[in-house]
C-alpha cells in the first residue's frame, strides 16, 4: 500500500509539471489553434534567468525565501515578453497564411531559442540551487514526498482555478472565448483581436515561466534542451485532455503522470514512453477530441 | 514582383554557393595533415573541443621542434556533431582533402559510421574516447586505435568493485537507454549474472531528461537492492542520487566515467558524497600530464575538459608514429603503434593488435568532501 | 521612409530587445565558483543589431503586404517564372538537357566529398516527396514520418545481417516493409484530423524508435548495427571513390523514378482525390469519394518512398542506431516539404537541396549553424509562407464548348 502510495504521489509530481506546461499550451492553441512548438523553450528561458536572478542575490547573502519570490517574478516578466515578441515576430504575420505555415515558423523560433540560450549561455547541465526551502513540518513524511513537490501541486491548483476564472468570469475571458470561438466575428463585435491574443500569449508564458522556476528548483539543473523535453510530453497531455480546453489539459497531464508512474513502478520504466503514447492513441480513437474535448461537427 | 525576384536570387546564390566551395579546399603544401573530427558544435561540444585544443598544443610544440619528417603538421579540423550520417560526410571531407591520420572521433556511432570510409581510404585513426568494445574486439576495423580502455573493462572493474570490496549481493543496474549507458548495463549485467555471489533484482533504464525518476527510485528500494550500478551521464544520475538521499535509500551508488566529471558533483552538491564512479587512472603525477595540462592553462586560460589528456596522448602517438616508421605509409604507420613505445600523458603506451592502448585502464574514484578521490 | 516616427519606432524596438536579451546575453553567472560574468558589449551589439534589422523587417512587411493587395485586386494572378519557363518550350527544354547534362557530370567534375553530400541531398528529395504526398496532397499533417525512413533502414541492416540480404533485394522489400508499417499505423488514425493527427503520429514515429532503442534482441539496442555494406555492382569490387559515384547515380536513378511516379499519381484520379479530400472533406465524400481508402492509401504510399529512401540510408552510412530517427529528422523532412513549397514537386527538390546542402555548407559557422537554421525557418515562413517555389494548381480546359469558361481553380 505504501507502495502504490508513492507512486501515486510521484505520478502526481510529474502530471502536476506538465499541468504547468501544457496550461499554457492549450490556451494558445484554443485561441489561434498553433501548436506552439516554442512554447517549452520560453519555460526553459524562464527557468534560465530565475537561475541568472538567484546567482546574482543569493552571492548578495539574500533570504532564500526572498530570492524565490524575486527570482520568479523576474523570470515571470521575462518569459511573459519572449512569449510576446515571439508571437508578434513569428506568428503575427503568417494569420492568414496555411496553418503548417506556422507550425513551422514555431518549430524554426524553438530551434532558434534553444541555441540561442545554448550559444550565450552553456550546452552544459547548471546546477539550479533548491530555491524552496524544506518545511519544518513536512520532516516526518520527507522521505514519502518531498517539500518541494508539495509546493508544485499547490501551485498548479491555483494556477489553473485562477486561470478558469480569469476565462469564465472576466471581460478579457469573454473577449478571449469569443476570440477562439470565430476570430472574425469577434472583430465585427468590437473585439480587439491582436490584443487579445497578445494577452493570451502573455499569461500562457508567465504560466511557463513559473513551471520553470518550480520544476527546476525540483530537478535541481537546467539546460536548454529542458523545454523541449517536457514541451513535448505536456502537449501529448493536452491534447489528450483535450486540446483547448484547461481542465482538460490539467486532467491530462494528471492522467499522463498517473499512468506512467504506474507503469515504471508495476510494470518497466523501458517502454514508459511507449506506453504514454501508446495510451495516448487508444484514447484519441476511441474519443478524436481527447478526454474533456469538444468533438466539432464539420461544417460545409 | 518581390516573388520572382526572392526566388531568382536564392537559385543564384546556391548556385555560387557550390561553385565557391567546391574550386576551394584542394591544399596543395607539402604538410603531414592531422585531421581533427569529433562534435565541435551542439550540445555535445564540449566532449569534442577539448581534442581540437589538445591537437592543437600538440601541433605548435611539435612543429615549434621542427615538425614531423622535416615537414610541418598541419591540422585539418572537421565537426561531426556525433551523428553517424554527418560523420560520413566528415570522413569523406577530410579524405578528400587528404588527411594523412585522424583524430577522432569522438562518440562510438559516428566513428563506426565513418571507420569504413578511412578503412577503404587506408588511413590510420584513433579516438581519444570511443569507448565501444565493438570498435577493437570484433575485428572489423583494423585502422583503429584508442587511448582509452574500453567499456568491457570499467565494467569489469564496477562488478569486481562491488562484489569483492563493498561485498553486497542485491543489485540493481540501471541506465540511460543510451549507446553508451546501455552498452555498459549490459557487460554490468552479464558479469553479475555470471557470477554466482550476484544477483541483479533490478535492471531498467530511465528516460533521459524526465522531469522526474521518483517510480524508479521507489522501485529500488521495493526491490531491496544493496547498491545501484548506473550506466549513462552525470544530469541523470545526480538526479537519481539525489532522490535516493532524499527518500533516505543510503545505499551504495556506483557509477562510470560519464559520472566521474566535476559536474556532477556540483549539481548533486552534498548528495554526492559517497558515489563511486571508475574514471581514467589518475595520472596527475605523470609530469607530461602535469605540463600538458598547464600548456592548455596558460593558452586558454581555463582549465583541460573531457579526454583532453587521451587526445593529447593520441595525437602524439600519431604524430611519432609517423615520424618512426619514416613514412605516411597505412601499414608503416600501423607496425610503428604496435611496436614502438611512445611517451604520453598516459604514460608509457603502445598499442595491441586489436588497437587498444597497454597500460591504459580505469581506477575507481569515490567523492570525499566534494572531490573525486582514487580508490588505491 | 527614413522619417522621425521610423526612427523612433526602430529605437524602441531595439531598447526592447536590449531589455529582452539582457539577462541570457549579458550576465553569466557561475553559482560554483560564484563568479558573475558582464558582457556588456554584447548588449550594445543586440542594440545596434536590431534597431537596423528592424528597418529591414517593416521594409520587407509593408512591401509583402503592398504585394497582396496588388494580387488581391489584380484580376489576373501574375505567373511565377518558373511556370512561365515551364511553358515556354523553348526554354524549357534546353534547360532540361543542360540540367541533364550537369548531373550526368557531377560525380567527375566535383570532390568526392561534393557527390557524397548530394546523394544525402537526394535520399531526402525522395523521402521529401513521399511526404508531400501525405502532407502536400492529402493535407495529412504527419509528424512521425521518420518511423518508416527507420523501417526501411532497419531492414536492410537486419535481412543483410541475418539472412546476407543484398542491397538489390533489400530495396523493393524496403519499400514493401514501408507500405505495410504505413497501412498499419495509418488505419487507427484515419479517424483523426489536423493536429490530433499531428500528435497522433508523432507518437507512433517514438514508439518505433523506443522500441528500436530498447528492444536489444532484436535491434541491439542503442548501440546500432555497424557494417552494412554499401550497394553492390554485380559482385564488382568498387574502391570508395567509385562507390561513392556509384551510390550518386544510383540515388539520381530513384529520384527521377520517384519523381516520375509521384507526376503521375498527383495528375491520376487517386491524386485528384487527394487533392479533393485537402479541400473539404464533407463535400469530398458527398462527391463519392472513399474517404478511408484515399486517406490509406496517401499514408501507405508515402511510407512506401521513406522506406526506400532508408534503406539507402542505411547503406549509405553503413552503420545505423535509433539516435537517427528522432522527431527532429521528421521536422526536418517536414521543413524539406513546406519550405520547397507543399504539393509541387519542383520545390520539394529545391527545399531538400537548400535544407541539406546549406549545414554542410554552412560548416564554417558550425556553432551558429542551427541558430540560423531556425532563423531561416522562421523568416521564410514570415516572407515566403508558400514556399521557394510554390505549387500551381493545374488547370483543366475543356474547350470543346463555345461557352467560356475561364474557371481557374
Amino acid at each position: 500500500m505504501e507502495y502504490f502510495i508513492e507512486l501515486f504521489l510521484g505520478g502526481l509530481t510529474r502530471g502536476s509539471i506538465y499541468a504547468l506546461i501544457a496550461l499554457g499550451y492549450t490556451m494558445v492553441y484554443g485561441i489561434i489553434q498553433l501548436i506552439n512548438f516554442a512554447h517549452g523553450e520560453i519555460y526553459m528561458i524562464g527557468a534560465f534567468t530565475a537561475l541568472i536572478v538567484a546567482g546574482i542575490l543569493s552571492m548578495l547573502g539574500w533570504n532564500p525565501v526572498a530570492i524565490l519570490i524575486i527570482a520568479s517574478v523576474i523570470a515571470v516578466v521575462y518569459s511573459a515578453s519572449y512569449g510576446w515578441t515571439i508571437e508578434k515576430l513569428a506568428y503575427k504575420p503568417l494569420r492568414q497564411a496555411p496553418r503548417l505555415s506556422a507550425l513551422i515558423s514555431a518549430i524554426g523560433m524553438s530551434m532558434f531559442l534553444q541555441y540561442y540560450v545554448l550559444l550565450a549561455q552553456t550546452s552544459n547541465f547548471l546546477p539550479f540551487p533548491s530555491l524552496i526551502p524544506d518545511f519544518k513540518f513536512m520532516e516526518p513524511i520527507e522521505h514519502i514526498v518531498r517539500s518541494s513537490e508539495i509546493v508544485i501541486y499547490i501551485t498548479t491548483a491555483i494556477v489553473m482555478v485562477f486561470l478558469t476564472f480569469l476565462i469564465k468570469f472576466t471581460r478579457i475571458g469573454k473577449a478571449m472565448r469569443a476570440t477562439a470561438q470565430d476570430r472574425d466575428m469577434a472583430m465585427l463585435v468590437g473585439i480587439d483581436v491582436n490584443k487579445v491574443i497578445s494577452f493570451t500569449f502573455i499569461i500562457g508564458s508567465a504560466t511557463a515561466a513559473i513551471g520553470g522556476v518550480l520544476v527546476a528548483s525540483h530537478t535541481g539543473q537546467i539546460n536548454y534542451y529542458i523545454g523541449f523535453i517536457a514541451g513535448i510530453k505536456a502537449f501529448v497531455a493536452a491534447v489528450l485532455g483535450g486540446i483547448g480546453s484547461m481542465p482538460g489539459a490539467v486532467l491530462g497531464s494528471l492522467v499522463l503522470g498517473m499512468s506512467e508512474s504506474f507503469f515504471t513502478g508495476y510494470i518497466s520504466s523501458d517502454y514508459e514512453d511507449v506506453f504514454a503514447f501508446l495510451f495516448l492513441v487508444f484514447t484519441l480513437i476511441f474519443r478524436p477530441s481527447g478526454i474533456l474535448g469538444r468533438s466539432d461537427t464539420d461544417k460545409v | 514582383m518581390m516573388k520572382r525576384h526572392f526566388g531568382k536570387v536564392l537559385i543564384v546564390a546556391v548556385a555560387a554557393l557550390f561553385m565557391t566551395l567546391t574550386v576551394s579546399g584542394v591544399g596543395l603544401a607539402d604538410t603531414i595533415k592531422l585531421g581533427v573530427a569529433g562534435p565541435h558544435s551542439g550540445d555535445l561540444a564540449s566532449y569534442g573541443i577539448p581534442t581540437i585544443k589538445a591537437a592543437e598544443l600538440v601541433v605548435k610544440d611539435i612543429n615549434a621542434k621542427g615538425g614531423v619528417l622535416g615537414k610541418q603538421v598541419e591540422l585539418i579540423v572537421e565537426d561531426d556533431v556525433c551523428k553517424p550520417e554527418v560523420a560520413t560526410n566528415t570522413a569523406t571531407k577530410l579524405v578528400g582533402e587528404g588527411v594523412n591520420v585522424v583524430l577522432g572521433h569522438i562518440c562510438s556511432g559516428a566513428t563506426k559510421a565513418a571507420l569504413g570510409i578511412y578503412k577503404d581510404s587506408k588511413i590510420v585513426v584513433m579516438s581519444p574516447s570511443a569507448t565501444n568494445p565493438a570498435l577493437t574486439q570484433s575485428g572489423d576495423y583494423p585502422n583503429f586505435y584508442r587511448t582509452i580502455a574500453s567499456d568491457d573493462a570499467q565494467a569489469r572493474l564496477e562488478v569486481d568493485f562491488v562484489l569483492d570490496i563493498l561485498k553486497v549481493s542485491k543489485i540493481a543496474v540501471l541506465h540511460d537507454k543510451g549507446d553508451y549507458g546501455k552498452g555498459l548495463a549490459e557487460f554490468v549485467k552479464g558479469f553479475l549474472e555470471a557470477d554466482s555471489r550476484a544477483e541483479v533484482v533490478l535492471y531498467e533504464g530511465v528516460t533521459p531528461g524526465a522531469v522526474d525518476y521518483s517510480a524508479v527510485v521507489q522501485k529500488i528500494k521495493r526491490k531491496g537492492a544493496d547498491a545501484v550500478i548506473f550506466g549513462g551521464y552525470h544530469p541523470e544520475a545526480s538526479k537519481i542520487v539525489t532522490l535516493m538521499r532524499k527518500k533516505k535509500i543510503g545505499i551504495p551508488f556506483i557509477s562510470d566515467d560519464g559520472v566521474k566529471d566535476d559536474t556532477f558533483i556540483k549539481v548533486a552538491g552534498k548528495y554526492a558524497e559517497g558515489v563511486y564512479a571508475t574514471g581514467p587512472m589518475d595520472v596527475s603525477s605523470n609530469p607530461m600530464a602535469a605540463a600538458a595540462n598547464a600548456a592548455h592553462k596558460a593558452a586558454y586560460g581555463e582549465d583541460p575538459g573531457a579526454f583532453f589528456l587521451n587526445a593529447y596522448a593520441a595525437a602524439l602517438a600519431l604524430l611519432n608514429a609517423i615520424e618512426q616508421s619514416g613514412s605516411t605509409d597505412y601499414d608503416a604507420i600501423s607496425k610503428s603503434l604496435q611496436t614502438n613505445l611512445v611517451d604520453t600523458p598516459l604514460g608509457k603506451i603502445k598499442f595491441d593488435n586489436r588497437g587498444d592502448a597497454t597500460g591504459v585502464g580505469f581506477s575507481m574514484y569515490r567523492v570525499q568532501d566534494g572531490v573525486y578521490i582514487e580508490l588505491k | 521612409m527614413f522619417s522621425f516616427s521610423e526612427i523612433k519606432k526602430s529605437l524602441l524596438i531595439s531598447l526592447w530587445f536590449m531589455f529582452l536579451t539582457f539577462p541570457i546575453m549579458v550576465i553569466r553567472v557561475n553559482t560554483i565558483y560564484k563568479t558573475i560574468e558582464w558582457r556588456w558589449d554584447r548588449m550594445i551589439m543586440v542594440g545596434v543589431g536590431s534597431f537596423f534589422l528592424s528597418f529591414l523587417w517593416r521594409f520587407f512587411i509593408g512591401k509583402k503586404e503592398t504585394g497582396k493587395k496588388k494580387t488581391d485586386t489584380g484580376e489576373v494572378q501574375q505567373l511565377t517564372w518558373i511556370q512561365r519557363l515551364t511553358e515556354n518550350k523553348k526554354i524549357y527544354l534546353p534547360s532540361l538537357v543542360a540540367i541533364s547534362v550537369f548531373v550526368v557530370l557531377f560525380p567527375f567534375v566535383f570532390s568526392m566529398y561534393q557527390t557524397n553530400i548530394m546523394t544525402t541531398a537526394l535520399i531526402y528529395v525522395v523521402v521529401g516527396l513521399g511526404l508531400n504526398i501525405v502532407v502536400g496532397l492529402a493535407g495529412l499533417l504527419d509528424l512521425g514520418y521518420v518511423a518508416f525512413y527507420a523501417v526501411g533502414a532497419y531492414t536492410y541492416a537486419l535481412l543483410n545481417q541475418h539472412f546476407g540480404l543484398g542491397f538489390w533485394t533489400v530495396l523493393p522489400l524496403g519499400a514493401a516493409m514501408g507500405f505495410m508499417f504505413g497501412v498499419i499505423l495509418g488505419f487507427p488514425v484515419l479517424r483523426l484530423r489536423g493536429d490530433y493527427l499531428a500528435i497522433v503520429t508523432l507518437g507512433f514515429g517514438e514508439i518505433i524508435r523506443l522500441i528500436l532503442e530498447n528492444w536489444n534482441a532484436f535491434s541491439s539496442g542503442p548501440s546500432g548495427i555497424a557494417n552494412i555494406p554499401r550497394p553492390g555492382l554485380f559482385g564488382l569490387h568498387l574502391s570508395l571513390h567509385q562507390n561513392i559515384i556509384y551510390m550518386y547515380f544510383i540515388m539520381i536513378g530513384l529520384a527521377i523514378f520517384t519523381i516520375f511516379i509521384v507526376g503521375r499519381l498527383q495528375d491520376s484520379r487517386l491524386g485528384r482525390a487527394w487533392i479533393a479530400l485537402r479541400e473539404d472533406e464533407v463535400a469530398c465524400q458527398a462527391m463519392g469519394i472513399d474517404k478511408t481508402r484515399t486517406k490509406l492509401s496517401a499514408f501507405a504510399l508515402g511510407a512506401t518512398w521513406a522506406g526506400m529512401g532508408g534503406v539507402m540510408f542505411a547503406a549509405k552510412t553503413t552503420f545505423i542506431n535509433p539516435a537517427s530517427f528522432t522527431i527532429w529528422e521528421s521536422i526536418i523532412i517536414l521543413c524539406v516539404v513546406v519550405i520547397g513549397g507543399m504539393g509541387s514537386v519542383l520545390g520539394v527538390i529545391c527545399g531538400a537541396m537548400v535544407l541539406i546542402l546549406l549545414p554542410e555548407y554552412l560548416r564554417a559557422f558550425s556553432e551558429y549553424r542551427m541558430l540560423l537554421f531556425g532563423a531561416i525557418l522562421v523568416i521564410m515562413m514570415v516572407f515566403r509562407p508558400e514556399g521557394i517555389i510554390s505549387n500551381v494548381r493545374k488547370t483543366y480546359k475543356f474547350e470543346g464548348l463555345k461557352d467560356n469558361n475561364k474557371d481557374n481553380s
